[in-house]
């Protein structure tokens, strides 16, 4: 027995040490999952953004339509490379509804009329609470929310050609 | 020139250190030619420790000439860098603090070669060859995976320059420090390697290996309080302890060092405790170099992680494995050849000493678990972070608990003694500790139990920590007796350091524009102008803030937003006004829309006895210190002689 215990500090090393070597050959998974997925949308309800397009509320989104948010502003220079994208996700049966960013009803108004409109509805975060509140930490910055609010993707940037494929699958999958 | 010169003295060194660990183990043997070669041990330590010592000063020669065509100065240096940031540049990367390492290793090999004279030779020698092969591990490290002395061809007309949070007086001294301790363990887990060895641990042992316990947690408690603080004011988040990988990393052997401390003294006092010493030995220095591997692998994310390399962790966890396995091993077959030492009655110092083994041990293991928990669970398929909640909730109570001993426990006789003949006032400050937290909870509304109880406990400690003192005349007591009394004091100041920070920091987040006011906790704060200035190797936007304590005399802070060239980053330098109160610490944010400016203020009571609590700990090892190797006697002695 004693002989046994004495060999304990050996094993427990080996066991630590055998732990590192194994992790230090496995391949490093650097994603950061965002913490929104599988939750539901924190309640909102933002004002309309620009004359003739609705507000954005969060019961909205919870209308059995699943809904692809996005986050934009007018000031913001991605936002227009994206702009052609949305249209597209629109163009092919995506709910695209927007949040402007400190923003004003003027200027959402030229961007929209210089680069497209896909948004159904648009609410205005003049001081970015509800940015802050969803976790986004820039523009552009979009949700794929199903239809009971539920947050089923956090997309980190401009949306690409390349994601529309998958982005419009996902969405049909969740109707 | 000089960079071949260096590459060459490690080499010469590393050969030196096979020679030197031939010599020591030789002194095993039974054949008396043999040991007659194992002196030999000690003047190939002295000279193998001067090469690393040498060719070190070659490293620092080429960083403050700026040799471009050496690799590792052009990847962190640049020509326009303040002087004392050329030098400290040196260690402020893998190779070099990797040279720095063996460098302290050839210094603690110096150290034993030179001094230990009271041990038995076949110990000393098997001491020393056990030195030689830590050393030579980390030279093979060195030489084959990575060179600081690798030229590169054509040289770069500039460096790179070195990361800017390095940029600060405390990298000059905060690395070094650190591996005094490291590597200042690495000296007690050889002794405790040439003990198993030899098949002798006796009082002899445990005073041999005493300064060098006590010097390695000097330097690990100024590291670790010089790092927190480091911490504190140059990441600008206003915290003093992250529970950061790295910062455990140094937490963990310096908790076993800790242990280690008391556990020696009962085998110097006692003769008690051999197996638990030596096995604290091996420990100490295992987590030592674990620490040194989290920081280098890249295994585990970091604020620390400026020198990761996977491959490199590969090399160095196969040392590891080596010497921590080898050493392990050694411990499961051959410490039963050690005989037992003394024995004890559970209510005496000794039992004191054991509970407070046991607490920091398993404070050890709350911290190691914590630690790698996150890669045990990415093996097991699924991630996770742990963080301050499970660290402060699974140590602190044990901490507590650990400081509560304290009250009593210095105060216990050796061998037996009875808890009733401690005095009264011992118990009595713990009752009112105890009562004290309990009102706090109570009376003052959200208040939180840890910080609460940290507070009666810490006030309680700092009165009781002194009652060693009592009833003996002051001016006989044994300098070891103030040194135990000044540190425990120091964990009282310190306790309540954090308590009261714990308790009573106060936040303000806020914009303000040029002109306006706001108020943090007893301050009137006005932002008074945004300026730009410009520093040697940066530029920055300045505030300019006036601060009131309660509408008194106005003293100015200047936070800056710091942007370096080199390379590009950006850095916040946060602005720090320390009153004996506590410090108000404020940070200048990035600019909003309409023309404010964000600030992020504190005020944090009482926080500075952290660090002042942190430094008479280490004072209180150091008196403790002097007073074993002698000096104080050698010291009496000499003036004697000079003034009869």
């Amino acid at each position: 027995m004693k002989r046994v215990l004495l060999w304990t500090p050996f094993a427990l090393a080996a066991l630590l040490l055998g732990l590192m070597l194994a992790r230090l050959d496995a391949p490093h998974d650097e994603t950061i999952a965002s913490q929104w997925v599988d939750k539901p949308m924190p309640a909102f309800n933002l004002p309309p953004a620009t004359d003739g397009i609705p507000g954005l509320a969060a019961a909205d989104l919870a209308t059995g339509e699943p809904h692809l948010v996005n986050i934009f502003a007018s000031w913001c220079v991605p936002c227009r490379v994206e702009a052609p994208m949305l249209e597209t996700l629109r163009a092919r049966g995506v709910r695209v509804v927007g949040i402007a960013i400190r923003d004003t009803p003027k200027d959402v108004a030229s961007f929209l009329s210089e680069y497209g409109n896909p948004y159904a509805r648009i609410g205005s975060d003049v001081d970015s609470n509800v940015q802050i509140a969803i976790g986004s930490s820039g523009v552009p910055e979009s949700f794929l929310v199903d239809g009971k609010g539920i947050v089923r993707e956090q997309i980190q940037g401009v949306i690409l050609e390349s994601d529309v494929d998958r982005i419009v699958a996902k969405m049909k999958a969740m109707r | 020139m000089i960079a071949e010169t260096g590459l060459l003295l490690l080499w010469l060194a590393a050969a030196l250190a096979v020679l030197q660990a031939l010599a020591g183990f030789a002194g095993l043997s039974r054949r008396g030619e043999y040991v007659a070669i194992s002196p030999a041990a000690r003047p190939l330590a002295v000279l193998q420790g001067l090469l690393c010592l040498a060719a070190f000063g070659c490293l620092i020669a080429l960083f403050l000439r700026t040799d471009l065509s050496v690799l590792l100065v052009a990847d962190n240096s640049h020509s326009a860098k303040p002087w004392l940031f050329k030098f400290a540049g040196a260690w402020g990367n893998h190779e070099g603090s990797m040279l720095l390492w063996l460098t302290i290793l050839g210094l603690g090999s110096i150290g034993v070669a030179l001094f230990e004279r009271q041990l038995a030779p076949r110990i000393v020698s098997a001491t020393l060859g056990a030195q030689a092969v830590l050393a030579l591990g980390f030279y093979a490290f060195l030489l084959f995976a990575s060179n600081p002395f690798a030229r590169l061809s054509p040289a770069p007309p500039e460096g790179a320059g070195l990361n800017p949070l390095l940029q600060d007086p405390g990298l000059a001294f905060h690395p070094p420090t650190l591996y005094l301790g490291y590597v200042g363990l690495s000296v007690a887990f050889s002794f405790a390697v040439g003990a198993m060895l030899a098949g002798d641990a006796n009082r002899a042992f445990a005073r041999a290996m005493r300064p060098s316990v006590l010097i390695a947690w000097v330097f690990l408690t100024l590291g670790i309080t010089a790092g927190s603080y480091w911490a504190y004011y140059e990441l600008g988040w206003g915290g003093w302890w992250f529970w950061d990988p790295v910062e455990n990393a140094s937490l963990m052997p310096w908790l076993a060092a800790t242990a280690l401390l008391h556990s020696v003294s009962v085998t110097a006092n006692r003769d008690g405790l051999r197996a638990w010493t030596i096995m604290l030995a091996l420990v100490a220095f295992s987590m030592s170099m674990i620490g040194t591997f989290i920081v280098r692998s890249g295994l585990l994310t970091s604020v620390h992680s400026f020198a990761v390399d996977p491959t490199r962790g590969v090399f160095i966890l196969v040392l590891l494995a080596l010497y921590i396995g080898g050493a392990l091993a050694l411990f499961g077959a051959r410490i039963g050849k050690v005989a037992s030492g003394a024995t004890f009655a559970p209510v005496s110092r000794e039992g004191a000493l054991v509970m407070n083994n046991l607490l920091l041990s398993v404070i050890l293991a709350i911290v190691l678990i914590g630690t790698f928990y996150p890669i045990a669970a990415e093996a097991l398929g699924y991630r996770l972070s742990v963080g301050p909640p499970y660290f402060n909730r699974a140590a602190g109570p044990i901490a507590l608990g650990l400081v509560a001993l304290l009250f009593v426990g210095p105060l216990l006789r050796w061998r037996r003694d009875r808890l009733a003949r401690l005095p009264v006032i011992a118990w009595m400050m713990l009752a009112i500790a105890g009562v004290g937290a309990i009102a706090l909870v109570v009376l003052v509304p959200r208040s939180a139990i840890l910080p609460a109880l940290g507070l009666a406990l810490g006030g309680g400690l700092a009165i009781a920590s002194l009652l060693p003192l009592t009833r003996r005349s002051l001016r006989r007591t044994p300098a070891t007796t103030w040194a135990m009394v000044i540190a425990h004091f120091g964990v009282a100041v310190a306790l309540i350091g954090m308590a009261s920070n714990a308790a009573f920091t106060e936040e303000r987040l806020i914009a303000l524009r040029a002109g306006e006011t706001t108020t943090v906790g007893p301050w009137q704060v006005e932002l008074t102008a945004i300026d730009p200035v410009v520093g040697p190797n940066w530029t920055a936007i300045e505030g300019g803030l006036v601060a009131r304590y309660d509408g008194g005399a106005p003293t100015t802070l200047h936070p800056q937003l710091r942007a370096f060239t080199t390379p590009p980053t950006e850095t916040s330098e946060a602005a720090l006004l320390t009153r004996w109160k506590g410090q108000l610490y404020a940070v200048l944010g990035q600019p909003t829309s309409e023309g404010r400016w964000q600030l992020r203020l504190w005020w944090k009571p009482f926080v500075t006895l952290i660090w002042l609590g942190g430094i008479l700990i280490a004072l209180g090892g150091a008196l403790s210190l002097v007073a074993r190797i002698g000096l104080l006697r050698r010291a009496r002695h000499y003036v004697r002689q000079v003034m009869p």
